[in-house]
């Protein structure tokens, strides 16, 4: 299923003229004196499909049951669609969540569960009847309807949580690893399920998830948190080819991180980083001092590797093949520097196995343009 | 041989304390009542061999049961029974499902203290406790002192030796049993339950009643069972706060076995009371075992 092609770029957080769906102002959440939320400040545009990454702890979910109306916020506000919803009891929100631990009625059959919510809105039989086998028909658990949760699997589980979330089809939707116990196939056919739902419906999503790649694939923008701040809000590709930290770097798919002292020249650095190694040479725009201590982060798929030096590289680098990981459709190179660094690069394998290039101990060449990796201020 | 050993004792533990009872009182209640020791005739005379036997069991009969028929006195108590103890269970429930959620609601570190304030008063004798209790509810007793000292009232209450003081005092023995079960159902509960709930458009209240419970459901019909099965055959409250007008089968049990020394007929008031509460007992049964299956 492929996704059609916007007509106008859909990025309302560039538009200033642009009203947040959901504004989180300076909001602070602690429990007793453990800080889950410092200081966050974020704004969420309606028919966004908002990703929230982040190591376990870093106060997702407690971000979730604030907009849920859950857990009350210590400091700060959260406005939602202009109106400020500390005092609004949670039945009362235009929110929908979908709880990470699935919180399924045990005493409710799949069906019930799903028609639970409908149910509280007094919707008439005909119409929830659709509305439910709809659901069902989404999440592939037609043949479980009358089963209670007890007596199904605990993907099944997770697809019903998801069901009866949608159901209601709320004007902001939370979803807490909606879909981290499927298997990879099931789960990426969902992905499109939900950007299917969203592209139809205009609902904005809130997704809390581990899985990098499906950040990637749904979101309109990433969140990066660490311990209850965020650490970079931007596009999926800005955030992967312009991290702004080396955390974001180093949290976001695969990375080299080379540390080194900075050497300005005009529209590009060169980084002393290793003795005996040749400077690596990065253009960018930013200003830098001489001699500032700076990382510079490249991704491994942007290195490549050759057998003879390659003529015109601005950055070239001799080593010696020190392991191979196979993943199906790349290969990552682990290459031993002489000075004992190692360097990933990554190839896709267009050839079979049998007919790899490279293999251990080789001694290759790892060589990448001026504008492939970034410098980031330590 | 260890899987028979271990399903052995609670079945030699049934026969021993169940069934051999069960079945000598059934033999009493078919038998006739005369002036000897033992009360009643015929006795099973083994040195008599195979005729000590026929004549032994020519001499039972169903008598005994007819005449439970001919007077309405046992009827009537026995609806009387049923009917004080299905109230009884009513209120119990009222007054403990509250307490037992409370306790829930609690702080977890304050659970232990409360569940021992809850079985604390299985430290003193029940005799003892029922007796406090015609202390408390009689005219002069501490309740209508209180009450007279509070203007409330200007005439002293008669509570005592009427049903209401039989409720009062089956409501309080009982309490606990209800409120253990149903407080052990509720301290499973998932919060997140609720919240789910919530989310989807439950006020508190509906989330309560569409949620608490029907999930502490198992919880109250233990609890029912636990109070309604002895509350029927309760013979020490009725017959020392109850007076004379409240008509319940434990008390007509005693005063057939004591008073009137017929055993034949008390033992058969005490079979057709046993047959009454083999429903309920199998009913609750069920209740377990689904309850069992549905956690398994
Ligand atoms: N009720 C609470 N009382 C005390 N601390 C809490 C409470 N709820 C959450 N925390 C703490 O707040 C922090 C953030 O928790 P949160 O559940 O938001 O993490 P998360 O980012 O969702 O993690 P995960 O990815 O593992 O689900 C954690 O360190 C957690 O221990
Ligand atoms: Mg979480």
């Amino acid at each position: 299923m492929a996704q059609p092609k916007p007509q106008t770029v859909f990025a309302p957080w560039t538009d200033p003229d642009a009203k947040p769906l959901i504004r989180f102002r300076n909001v602070t959440k602690r429990f007793g004196d453990f800080t889950a939320i410092d200081d966050l400040t974020l704004d969420i545009y309606e028919k966004e499909f908002f990703a929230l990454l982040g190591p376990s702890g870093c106060g997702k979910t407690t971000m979730m049951r604030m907009l849920a109306g859950f857990e009350s916020i210590t400091e700060g506000t959260i406005e939602l669609a202009g109106q400020d919803i500390a005092p609004v009891p949670p039945n009362k929100r235009a929110v929908n969540m979908m709880f990470q631990s699935y919180a399924l009625f045990p005493h409710l059959s799949v069906w019930d569960n799903i028609a639970f919510g409908l149910r509280r809105e007094g919707m008439e039989k005909d119409r929830m009847n659709t509305r439910v086998e709809e659901m069902l028909r989404l999440t592939r658990l037609e043949r479980f309807a009358k089963r209670k949760p007890h007596q199904i699997s605990g993907g099944q589980r997770q697809r019903v949580a998801l069901a009866r979330s949608l159901a209601k089809a709320p004007k902001l939707l939370l979803l807490d690893e909606p879909l981290g116990a499927l298997d990879a196939k099931l789960r990426q056919d969902t992905q499109f399920e939900l950007m299917d739902i969203q592209e139809k419906t205009g609902t904005t999503f809130v997704i809390v998830t581990h899985d990098q790649e499906e950040a990637m694939t749904v979101a309109s923008r990433v969140a990066v948190m660490d311990e209850g701040r965020l650490m970079q809000v931007d596009t999926p590709a800005e955030i992967y080819e312009q991290p702004a930290t080396t955390y974001v770097a180093d949290f976001i798919g695969d990375v080299n991180l080379m540390k080194g002292n900075a050497d300005p020249k005009e529209g590009f650095v060169l980084l002393d980083w290793a003795p005996n190694q040749p400077q690596i040479k990065a253009e960018t725009s930013k200003n830098f001092a001489a001699g500032q201590e700076l990382h510079y982060a490249i991704r491994p798929e942007k290195i490549a590797i050759t057998a003879e030096k390659p003529a015109e590289a601005p950055n070239a680098l001799q080593g010696k093949v020190l392991d191979i990981a196979y993943l199906g459709n790349i290969s990552t190179y682990h290459v031993e520097l002489p000075g004992g660094q190692i360097v990933k690069a990554q190839t896709a394998n267009t050839r079979r196995l049998a007919n790899r290039g490279f293999t251990w101990e080789d001694e290759v060449w790892l060589s990448w343009t001026a504008t492939a990796g970034v410098l980031l201020e330590s | 041989m260890r899987r028979f050993a271990l399903i052995a004792i609670p079945y030699a533990w049934l026969l021993a304390l169940f069934l051999v009872p069960f079945l000598i009182v059934l033999k009493i209640s078919l038998s006739d009542i005369t002036l000897a020791i033992p009360p009643y005739e015929p006795t099973l005379d083994l040195s008599a061999g195979w005729e000590g036997l026929k004549t032994f069991f020519s001499g039972l009969d169903f008598e005994n049961f007819t005449f439970l028929t001919t007077d309405d006195l046992y009827w009537k108590a026995y609806l009387s029974s049923l009917r004080i103890g299905a109230i009884s269970t009513l209120i119990t429930l009222c007054v403990g499902y509250p307490i037992a959620y409370g306790m829930a609601q609690s702080a977890p570190e304050w659970r232990p203290t409360l569940l021992m304030l809850v079985i604390l008063p299985f430290w003193t004798s029940f005799l003892i406790r029922v007796y406090s209790w015609m202390g408390i509810l009689s005219t002069e007793g501490v309740l209508n002192q209180f009450l007279l000292w509070t203007g409330l009232i200007s005439e002293p209450l008669t509570i005592l030796n009427t049903p209401t003081a039989v409720y009062i005092g089956i409501v309080y023995t009982y309490l606990p049993f209800m409120i253990l079960p149903i407080y052990s159902a509720l301290e499973k509960l998932d919060i997140s339950l609720l919240e789910a709930a919530e989310d989807l458009g439950c006020s508190r209240l509906k989330a309560f009643w569409l949620v608490t419970i029907p999930l502490s459901r198992p919880g109250i019909i233990a609890g029912c069972f636990l109070v309604f099965i002895p509350a029927i055959g309760e013979f020490v409250i009725p017959s020392l706060l109850g007076g004379s007008r409240t008509l319940m089968i434990g008390k007509v049990l005693w005063e057939e076995f004591f008073n009137n020394r017929d055993w034949p007929v008390a033992s058969a008031v005490a079979i057709i009371l046993l047959l009454i509460l083999i429903v309920p007992i199998i009913l609750f049964q069920r209740n377990e075992q689904k309850q069992r299956e549905a956690e398994g």
